[in-house]
């Protein structure tokens, strides 16, 4: 019997203004699992990881996040879901007068009493699982493109999240970079066992990397493991995951 | 016409409903002061920040409006045979009315437009989204700590811009245009009273922090996420919160004769 998934969207419905985003999208990612929400620009990939994650509210539709519907919760019963959630924004989203290292501490600080050392321990363990040493006193100013993506995966992973969403990890990143990033989400999804939603335009990345892949079109959501959307009968879904060219007007944005 | 008057209708509206929005911002303010943890260290990091680095500014706007009500003064009372009342007439202009207004007037254009920027460009790079997602609510730690701070600092600038007034009446009076020292003080003293002036005057500069406190952290916590909306948030801070002053110095006047 397949597991419980620990976020399912039901019928949701989105609109930033006259702009709709989502007509009726539904789909589940299930725990333990990487998977890759893929789209055209403006298809909704990052607007569905803050829909998950409470920051914004559908117009309509059910958002069930480790048990609990999000839509219907206060912004302080959120915070309690968000306790199991972690979030790599896109750009970090690192605090900017903290260092790197008070960055990473600042939830432990929030919600455990732990002592100094202990807290010292935590922040340096996670700093080195993401291969960022000797980083402690610097600002996220100071940091290149990827140490600051590694920083802030580091500052998600400091409550030990049940689901970690990561809004564009790879972006701007040069190919090493890139291959590190990648090597590290699936070295803490394979460890830790976390529950990983990852927003991507990075094909090849996404073909590595996911166990399923939702693939936002115009006018619905694709679901499946990527191999069965490079095979797929679809001749849309099989262009976008193969890169291929498409026609120039071919409708790549829009609503799912 | 109607367009005209459906435009100004919906002028009103829109004015009404932000008016709306930031009342119920301050409850949320309000809320979070009692809420724990005290946030100390970020209170008095505000409290450096929008007061210590507020000092030099204030002060020499301070002295020079004195040493300009004290020759305005002396020009006018000179011609009456008063010279005596300038310390009066200086002591009073500053505590009743220029003090606590231009105070809040400087405080705002330096300190309230770096608060509305500060937390425009947080919410703009996504800080305060990332505070969320910690279970940390961005009011609690980034506005109410400034929004305190304000008020708190707000009676302070202004003492302080109100002692260095009347020290620059003073030198201009005194030394340069000889009126007697002596005399100075002593209608200094005799017409500024402790409790109608002294206090009006820091319920004004109390009034005043919390306009400014409130109306910076509510535009740059509401502001867009982009450039120009950090920008549109700074100006409309110190253009919101300039008028706000002036109007609410009026009513406070009226009403309690301050």
């Amino acid at each position: 019997m397949e597991a419980e998934p620990h976020v399912r969207l039901r019928h949701v419905r989105m609109a930033f203004g006259s702009r709709r985003v989502f007509d009726d999208l539904s789909c589940a990612f299930a725990p333990g699992k990487v998977s890759v929400v893929l789209g055209g620009s403006g298809s909704g990939k990052s607007t569905m990881l803050r829909l998950i994650a409470g920051l914004v509210r559908p117009t309509a539709g059910e958002i069930w996040v480790c048990g609990e519907d999000v839509t219907r919760l206060s912004e302080r019963a959120l915070g309690r879901v968000r306790r199991k959630l972690g979030m790599m924004f896109q750009n970090g989203a690192l605090l900017d007068s903290l260092t790197v290292f008070d960055n990473l501490a600042f939830p432990l600080r929030e919600h455990r009493a732990l002592p100094p050392q202990a807290i010292a321990d935590a922040v340096h363990r996670r700093l080195h699982d993401v291969g960022l040493e000797g980083v402690d006193a610097l600002l996220p100013r100071q940091l290149s493109g990827g140490m600051t993506k590694r920083a802030a995966l580091a500052r998600a992973l400091m409550m030990d999240p049940v689901v970690l969403l990561c809004d564009e990890p790879f972006s701007g990143l040069d190919p090493i970079s890139l291959r590190r990033v990648e090597d590290l989400l699936l070295r803490v999804n394979r460890e830790q066992g976390i529950t990983m939603i990852v927003v991507s335009h990075h094909i090849a990345s996404t073909v590595r990397m996911a166990d399923n892949v939702v693939l936002l079109l115009p006018d619905r959501a694709v679901e499946g493991p990527p191999a069965a959307l490079l095979d797929s009968d679809d001749a849309l879904v099989r262009a976008f995951m193969r890169e291929e060219d498409v026609a120039a007007d071919t409708p790549f944005e829009g609503t799912a | 016409m109607i367009a005209a008057i459906a435009r100004l209708g919906a002028l009103v509206i829109a004015g009404l409903e932000d008016m709306g929005r930031l009342a119920l911002f301050a409850g949320r303010v309000g809320v979070a002061v009692v809420m724990p943890p005290p946030r100390v260290r970020a209170f008095l990091d505000e409290v450096y920040k929008l007061g210590v680095l507020s000092l030099v500014i204030i002060g020499v706007s301070g002295f020079a409006v004195g040493m300009v009500l004290g020759l305005q003064g002396y020009n006018t009372l000179v011609r009456f045979g008063a010279t005596n009342s300038l310390g009066a007439v200086v002591g009073l202009s500053l505590i009743r009315e220029l003090g606590p207004v231009l105070t809040a007037l400087l405080a705002t254009g330096r300190a309230g437009s770096a608060t509305a920027a500060e937390i425009g460009t947080m919410v703009a790079t996504e800080q305060l989204d990332g505070l969320r997602m910690m279970a940390v609510d961005p009011v609690h730690l980034v506005v109410m700590p400034r929004a305190v701070a304000m008020v708190v600092v707000m009676p302070l600038l202004t003492a302080l811009f109100i002692v260095l007034g009347l020290a620059g009446g003073w030198v201009v009076g005194v030394p340069l245009m000889g009126v007697d020292a002596g005399a100075y003080m002593a209608s200094l003293e005799s017409a500024v009273d402790f409790r109608d002036d002294v206090l009006g005057c820091g319920l004004k500069a109390v009034v005043f922090g919390v306009l400014v406190g409130l109306i910076a952290t509510f535009r740059g916590y509401t502001s867009e996420p982009t450039s120009a909306g950090v920008s549109t948030a700074t100006t409309t801070t110190v253009v919101v919160a300039s008028v706000s002053i002036l109007i609410c110095d009026y009513f406070i006047t009226a009403l309690w004769g301050v």
